[in-house]
């Protein structure tokens, strides 16, 4: 009797314990997340968004570093989406057990865990100084692209493995080549997890600082690009310097939530709707 | 006929798309490559760098008997630390070290003896340390051409050692810069494990809830939420940490500044979070379900399966997580530039300011000057933690290597 009321007590005051620890990680989220939503609704109006920083970057918008992260997002995704996506239709499809796969296989990994900053040296030694960029959105893009293509490649890795073996089997049974069965086949079937995964790696790039602080970024350049050999601002730079070194980190607070604010509704847009499209499609397609 | 031609054209396009594919899926190890590649030729430049200023040298008299410094010496003695030859373990006929440097010549010889384009300036140098045989003097190399008998101490380059065992961090140091990694390789280290000491209980435990204990419901609200705070930018949580955590540490330990190593590692610890819950998870669900009913069905309750059948069947999937946690947290830059205040000291307690490796290479990169020896420092670091990152992948490659095998 002793030892089951033992029993049954340490297993009950477990059990309360990991609800409170996982509820204190719900809350923590909740806690940035209400923290630079209530802080930084505040800052954001149409003026916000669409006009140039003035003051020192105390007042007026953020308009430049929106587009900029814009052109930087999307240069890093036209490098790294194809590649990334035949990448991975080469590994899940073509390439057999061998060691030189089980290679490929360890690099990418490697690549999805060197740190950003190690992506900004090299993109500083590489893209800025050896081919002479210079500080742009192409040496930029570049940069983020090569961080990106580690997750394209493992999602469309995941987003093939779930196509049950049987649609092979069968277009291949019909005398289709091995071309025609993965394009015209596996690829459709696989097409809304792989979309998915290209949305969470926008995701992923557009807040990355340390990659194009040393490639891509300006302090302060109240124009637009013209060309991709130009500087642009970003967001997440522009948050790092309004907050830690700007010319007044007092006055530029408003400016610093609000950049924030954008930053996070980045995020969630992009989390949301990757979601949105998963369950939106799984009840459309089964695959598997 | 024409059927023979389709074919061969078929099998063309599809030896074309072929190459391809393998061309796509050799990049990132071609790009893996040409990371080390740039990297090391960019950093090892520095081991080839003089001691001292490029350009300039040490001269001292020639009866001194001393024969060659290392940096941490030259910066005392130029810092006036270090103010006698006996502390430097030579006997000079005058043991009080005189500092010369260009500025310093106007005290010794009048201004007029000085010829406009600086000529005669080899022999006012070689006359003022012939005068005095306690001086060292810091010169550049082109005034001490002809006519120039003191003795040039022959310094050598930056070494490795000097490199990996120095304490000092001063890159702009003057006449020595100061390339000591010691004391940013610990505080790399000091957040790190602060970190993991702080997410490690955090995520097992949320692992576990949501693997074993959690109903449909809940793990609807959990799995995003855990998505999100993998999603949100690094510089996001730098600006959160640095505007409530920051003050928060500074109240509640009553210091100075709040910008500190525990700063950085509660806000890592937050973001190795996601890392560590979803691996463990993964692999506390991999238990075979056979496995967690037979304890059932011998009387255990649910508590003691979990203790004694998951967790020691999953341990080596829970391992991996935190290994990877570990290397998420010794690689994050933005968040701990943020709040971590950078000081290139040895860290004694957690409540002290500190500076990693990703934050140094991100706070100096832009102020070094291309090619110098501060440029190949901030590389060299680079270096570091890229073989960092590298062992840490090779380790969680093993762990789930053997892993695999086990369950086979």
């Amino acid at each position: 009797m002793e030892y089951r009321k033992r029993k049954k007590i340490s297993q009950a005051s477990a059990f309360w314990v990991f609800r409170i620890m996982s509820i204190a990680v719900i809350a923590i989220l909740f806690w940035i997340l209400g923290f630079i939503i209530v802080n930084g609704f505040q800052a954001i109006s149409w003026d916000f968004l669409t006009k140039m920083p003035e003051d020192g970057m105390t007042k007026g918008g953020i308009y430049p570093a929106i587009i900029g992260t814009l052109c930087l997002t999307a240069g890093s995704m036209i490098f790294a989406f194809p590649i990334g996506v035949l990448s991975g239709i080469y590994l899940n499809e073509y390439a057999g057990k061998g060691w030189l796969v089980r290679f490929i296989r360890m690099m990418t990994n490697n690549l999805g865990s060197i740190p950003s900053i190690v992506f900004g040296l090299f993109g500083m030694s590489l893209f800025v100084n050896t081919l002479e960029f210079g500080d742009s959105i192409i040496a930029g893009s570049l940069t983020l692209g090569l961080l990106a293509l580690p997750v394209v490649i493992r999602t469309t890795e995941e987003a093939l493995k779930q196509v049950d073996n049987s649609y092979r089997t069968g277009s291949l049974a019909l005398g289709a080549t091995k071309l025609q069965t993965v394009v015209k086949v596996v690829l459709p079937i696989a097409f809304p997890n792989i979309i998915t995964g290209l949305i969470l790696s926008v995701g992923r790039v557009s807040g990355e600082t340390a990659p194009i602080m040393f490639t891509a970024v300006a302090y302060f350049l109240p124009m637009l690009p013209s060309s991709i050999f130009d500087q642009v601002m970003a967001l997440p730079y522009h948050l790092y310097v309004i907050s830690t070194s700007g010319t007044d980190i007092e006055a530029s607070r408003t400016m610093a939530y609000g950049t924030a604010f954008v930053l996070i509704a980045i995020v969630l847009i992009l989390n949301l709707s990757a979601n949105g499209l998963r369950r939106y499609f799984s009840n459309k397609v089964k695959t598997n | 006929m024409r059927k023979k031609m389709f074919r061969g054209r078929k099998y063309f396009i599809e030896a074309l798309w072929e190459g391809l594919l393998k061309i796509s899926g050799s990049v990132t190890s071609i790009i893996i490559i040409l990371i080390v590649l740039f990297l090391f030729s960019e950093g090892l430049g520095l081991f080839k760098k003089d001691v001292i200023e490029e350009g300039y040298v040490l001269a001292v008299n020639k009866d001194n008997p001393i024969k060659d410094l290392n940096s941490q010496q030259i910066k005392d003695v130029f810092d006036v630390k270090i103010e006698s030859w006996k502390e430097l373990g030579v006997d000079v006929k005058d043991d009080k070290i005189i500092l010369l440097r260009l500025d310093d010549i106007p005290n010794y010889v009048p201004e007029e003896e000085i010829a406009e384009d600086m000529s005669n300036l080899d022999t006012i140098i070689n006359n003022i340390i012939e005068a005095n045989p306690g001086m060292i003097a810091f010169v550049p190399r082109d005034f001490t051409q002809k006519g120039f008998n003191a003795k040039i101490l022959d310094l050598g380059t930056i070494n490795l050692k000097e490199f990996v065992t120095g304490k000092e961090w001063f890159p702009t140091a003057h006449p020595a810069a100061q390339f000591g990694v010691m004391p940013i390789v610990l505080g790399t280290l000091w957040v790190s494990l602060g970190a993991i000491l702080f997410a490690l209980p955090f995520g097992l435990a949320v692992a576990i809830y949501s693997a074993e204990l959690a109903n449909k419901r809940v793990h609807k609200i959990l799995k995003p939420v855990i998505e999100l705070l993998a999603g949100i930018p690094s510089v996001v949580y730098g600006f959160f940490g640095l505007i409530v955590i920051v003050p928060l540490i500074q109240k509640a330990f009553n210091l100075d500044v709040g910008e500190t190593g525990l700063a950085g590692s509660i806000v890592l610890a937050i973001m190795a979070l996601p890392t560590i819950i979803t691996i463990a998870e993964d692999a506390l669900r991999s238990t075979p379900r056979a496995m967690k009913e037979a304890s059932l069905a011998l009387g255990a309750n649910k508590w003691q399966t979990i203790l004694k059948v998951t967790i020691p069947y999953s341990i080596s999937g829970i391992t991996a997580g935190v290994v990877l946690g570990i290397g998420r947290a010794i690689g994050e830059t933005m968040a701990v530039l943020m709040v971590t205040g950078n000081a290139a000291v040895i860290p004694h307690t957690l409540l002290e300011p500190v500076r990693t490796i990703p934050a140094t290479i991100a706070a100096e990169l832009g102020e070094a000057p291309k090619g110098g020896a501060h440029y190949e420092a901030l590389f060299i670091l680079g270096c570091i933690l890229f073989i960092i990152t590298l062992i840490i992948n090779l380790v969680v490659e093993y762990i789930s290597y053997k892993n695999k095998n086990k369950v086979a």
